[in-house]
């Protein structure tokens, strides 16, 4: 098929950055997304011209570092990573929107890469259970109910690619945050740090300038990897209970 | 040099907790005048530096990606080994160790393996503790499966992520060590160069990925906790960042290389499908408990399904061939993966192959679904029934799955001993990074265990002995040793930058891969291996005369880290190919076709290569020197692998 791509081109972070058109003419259905674009950049290359630059990995949808705003969509029409997109999703003569997250939290390296440094810096403020190597019981001491383990790798499968901050018009990065502390909060072994885990993670996000959470939903219809908005209900019980009964006793 | 793999003496049991005893150790208050530097975020990478970071040591850890969260070690699907025996099947650290060296085809080192049995009981009880959320039973106890080549449940698993389940545990015990201040953390940073002071390892340089800065770090151990090299071949499963730089850097300054030829093809990947390809997708080994492999037993109903007009669904019983259970009847379609792998490509050399290349067998889950019912296989595989759809666009709940071989693990590595150490002292090589634990083939659900086995339980102790033989002097980064690496790094990537020529970088990088998949892959002949060496080498040649790298150094300059990247496989290729050239027999996933027996399995010759071969880097135009590390098995029997 042939497609028209409309993309982001930014130099780096100071650069403003402006819409640039390319066109493609022999792009196969059964192309990833993100081959069409090795594509384009193996043209470009040729032609002396600066490749797009874009976060890639795995390419199996598990890492996270993908991260493309396909015509204004996080990770593009599916409920997918955009590694796992395919060209079959879209028609023949089609033209393509691609930009980069947009956040303020989450500043543009180059064309399409993002700094999503933050996620990483609210994880150190609260993100683990403390415990040092070696110092544990024999694992199945701790016995967990089916469901509760269940629940909690639901909400442990987050990939950290930010789509859900990218969705959200405040830019808030609560599915994200809930996420991690759902998971510790439901596990026996994360109980005795909730009350100060929940409320360190919440300040280091909105340290970091992450926008406020006013239920619309828009995170969880784009999170690829479905986590579900009863994860920001359950932080924001976790965040009042911690604050009711404060000094963390 | 000769290589001194630093066994400890003792009956094979007693020889970790005897060594551990043996060791010095750094006392609490001196650890915070060492500094360690880690490279790679990996399970490997994270768990030693968030253990060396608990113990007080300053730990400066290093990643390409983003975040450390994003290492390839997120991808593993299947599952980890431990001989925990929760299900009573009659495992032991014993059979663990047992089956691992026979796994491997006897080119492993005993000790090692032991060890790694030993200390697999240890990770699940860290994993749980830090709220790695594995799969449960209705009691609420951990849960187990089966993986090949072994014929009890031991694999511990969290639906088929388990691989993004441990490296977030050992991702969050790193970044609660971060906000500490132990350890600190460069990311999209990567590692160019190993620096030796007095012929010791003292640090690195890197470059900074956003700014293109070349920056020094100084330390007194390096870790290299950098994966493997799988993408030598282009196409594997490994991620697209995944290389061999950093291992490779070290090498040629004095690190040996080992058995760099024992590569694992894993036989259930999905097939390709075009030249626009970019890499391949793993589907997990665990399919292989309640999926069937088959072709049809006729190249005629074969060449029907190639071309349209015969599906799968309507081939009857009798006309299918189920050739791993049918050849071999005890393990059936669970037979390790260089058996498995083999199989596939032998009956799809026969013209069996069902997808329109050729290339391509059937994985069967209607018996399986008829059986447990879909629900049940959707619990266990769901997220990689999901997955294969997406890609495929087929449903493998209603048609069989396709799946062929692909490059998916490299059992060689750095040559390290029993203490993690590689030939250049102070500079350490951890999880797949290392030749060590796999031999020629390494068992499912065993790379995650040995890479944190060497993390969280080995490192912490072997380190200290080196550390306490050590002042704790600091070498400054200004030293001149680090001014001439830096110097080189920059007239290397000069260089890249200054060619402007007519082909990618990919364009090369396909052109290797190919040449080592076709030559030094599944299947290995002298003839094809003498083409090969003269092919990559006439490749090397023409990539520094001809090779386009767009931009600047400073700059985020993606073309050039791919540059830099591929440079270094395409010397790896060829040794590679001088490694199976040398290795005169078949053993594991090093198939010599010369080499086999009259059914056509692996023939070993125990008398003439139970070695490691450990390659010395001799400079650019010289070849490279083999040392070899004798195996000596005093536990186990070396027999012809049987799996029939
Ligand atoms: C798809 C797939 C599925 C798998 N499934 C399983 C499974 O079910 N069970 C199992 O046991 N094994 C499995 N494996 C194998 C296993 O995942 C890997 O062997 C293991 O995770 C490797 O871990 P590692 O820590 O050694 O390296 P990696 O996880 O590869 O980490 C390498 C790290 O090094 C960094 N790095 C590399 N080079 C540089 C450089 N030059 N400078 C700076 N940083 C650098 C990277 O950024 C990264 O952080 C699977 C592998 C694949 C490909
Ligand atoms: S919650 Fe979903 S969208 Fe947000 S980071 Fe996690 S996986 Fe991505
Ligand atoms: S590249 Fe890893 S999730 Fe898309």
């Amino acid at each position: 098929m042939k497609l028209t791509l409309k993309i982001w081109r930014q130099k780096n972070s100071q650069d403003k950055g402006k819409m640039v058109e390319y066109k493609l003419n022999d792009v196969s259905a059964d192309m990833s997304f993100l081959e069409m674009l090795d594509v384009l950049n193996e043209e470009l290359t040729l032609k002396g011209e600066d490749p797009v630059a874009f976060d890639h990995d795995c390419r199996e949808g598990i890492c996270g570092m993908c991260s493309l705003y396909i015509n204004g969509k996080p990770h593009g029409p599916k409920q997918t990573t955009t590694c796992q997109l395919h060209m079959r999703s879209f028609n023949d003569g089609d033209t393509i929107y691609i930009e980069p997250w947009r956040a303020k939290a989450f500043p543009v390296v180059k064309d399409l890469a993002v700094d999503r440094g933050a996620f990483d810096r609210i994880i150190q403020a609260g993100g683990y259970i403390s415990v040092n190597t070696g110092v544990t019981v024999d694992a199945n001491e701790i016995p967990i109910a089916k469901e509760i383990a269940d629940k909690a790798f639901d909400a442990a499968t987050c990939i950290g690619c930010g789509a859900c901050v990218a969705a959200c018009k405040n830019a808030s990065a609560m599915l994200f945050v809930s996420a991690k502390v759902s998971q510790f909060t439901l596990l026996p072994q994360g109980k005795a740090e909730r009350k100060r885990r929940v409320e360190a993670m919440v300040e280091q996000m909105d340290e970091e300038g992450f926008g406020a959470c006013t239920n619309t939903g828009a995170c969880a219809a784009e999170c690829p990897k479905e986590i579900s908005l009863e994860n920001i209900a359950r932080l924001n019980r976790e965040y009042l209970f911690a604050k009711l009964t404060s000094n963390n006793v | 040099m000769t290589l001194d793999a630093k066994i400890p003496e003792g009956p094979l049991s007693e020889k970790w907790s005897k060594h551990k005893f043996n060791l010095k150790l750094v006392n609490p208050a001196n650890k915070r005048k060492y500094d360690i530097i880690v490279v790679g975020t990996g399970l490997a990478g994270a768990s030693a530096a968030a253990s060396l970071a608990e113990l007080g040591y300053n730990v400066k850890v290093f990643c390409f990606q983003d975040s450390p969260r994003r290492a390839h070690s997120i991808a593993a699907q299947g599952g980890i080994n431990a001989a925990k025996n929760y299900q009573n099947d009659g495992d032991s650290i014993y059979r663990l160790f047992y089956d691992t060296v026979k796994g491997g085809d006897y080119r492993a080192r005993e000790a090692n393996v032991h060890r790694l049995a030993e200390v697999s009981v240890n990770i699940i009880d860290q994993c749980v503790a830090q709220g790695v959320p594995f799969a449960r039973e209705y009691g609420g106890l951990l849960s187990n499966r089966s993986f090949g080549g072994a014929q009890v449940s031991r694999t511990f698993y969290a639906r088929g992520q388990t691989g993004q389940q441990l490296l977030l545990g050992a991702y969050s015990a790193l970044s609660r060590q971060v906000a500490t201040g132990k350890v600190k953390l460069y990311t999209r940073t990567e590692m160019l160069d190993l620096v030796l002071v007095d012929g010791k390892a003292r640090g690195i340089v890197t470059r900074n990925m956003v700014t293109g800065a070349i920056e020094s770090h100084s330390a007194h151990a390096v870790l290299l906790c950098t994966g493997g090299y799988g993408n030598v071949f282009f196409l594997s499963t490994n991620a697209m960042g995944s290389n061999v730089t950093a291992t490779w850097r070290a090498h040629k300054k004095g690190a040996y290389f080992g058995n760099p030829c024992f590569t694992q093809i894993h036989p259930t990947c999905i097939p390709v499908s075009g030249a626009h390809q970019s890499k391949l997708t793993l589907m997990s080994e665990s399919l292989r408990n309640d999926g069937r492999v088959w072709v049809p037993r006729e190249k005629e109903d074969a060449e029907k399904i190639r071309k349209g007009t015969l599906k799968a669904n309507d081939l009857s019983e009798e006309k299918r061939y189920y050739f791993l259970e049918e050849r071999y009847p005890s393990f059936g379609n669970l037979v390790p993966r260089d058996v498995a792998s083999r199989n596939a490509k032998l009956v799809c050399d026969d013209q069996l192959g069902v997808n329109s290349e050729g290339q391509a067998v059937y994985l069967d889950f209607r018996d399986a679904i008829k059986r447990d019912g879909e629900d049940t296989i959707r619990a266990k595989y769901g997220n990689l029934f999901d997955m294969y759809q997406q890609i495929t666009d087929e449903n493998p709940y209603k048609v069989p799955m396709k799946i062929y071989p692909a490059v998916h693990y490299t059992m060689g590595g750095l040559w390290v001993d029993y203490n993690l150490m590689t030939t250049v002292p102070g500079c350490y090589a951890l999880g797949e990074a290392n030749f060590s634990d796999h031999g020629a083939n390494r068992l499912g659900a065993s790379a995650l265990m040995q890479g944190l086995a060497d993390g969280y339980f080995v490192i912490p102790y072997t380190i200290g002995d080196y550390l306490a033989n050590m002042p704790a002097t600091k070498v400054d980064a200004s030293h001149p040793e680090f001014k001439k690496a830096e110097e080189e790094v920059k007239q290397r990537i000069n260089t890249l930058l200054s060619i402007n020529g007519q082909k990618t970088v990919d364009e090369y990088h396909k052109e290797l891969g190919k040449i080592m998949w076709d030559y030094c892959g599944m299947a290995r002949n002298e003839k094809g291996l003498q083409f090969a060496k003269q092919r990559i080498a006439e490749i090397k040649a023409e990539f520094w005369k001809n090779v386009k790298v767009t931009g600047n150094n400073e700059e985020f300059n993606q073309s050039l880290e791919k540059a830099l990247r591929v440079a270094d496989f395409i010397e790896l290729g060829a040794l590679m190919v001088e490694d199976a050239l040398q290795r005169k027999e078949s053993c594991g996933g090093h198939f010599r076709e010369e080499y086999q027996t009259e059914d056509g399995e692996a023939q070993r010759d125990d008398n003439n290569f139970a070695h490691v071969a450990a390659w010395e880097y001799k400079g650019d135009d010289q070849p490279e020197v083999l040392h070899q590390e004798k195996l000596v098995f005093e536990n186990v029997k070396l027999t012809q692998r049987s799996y029939k």
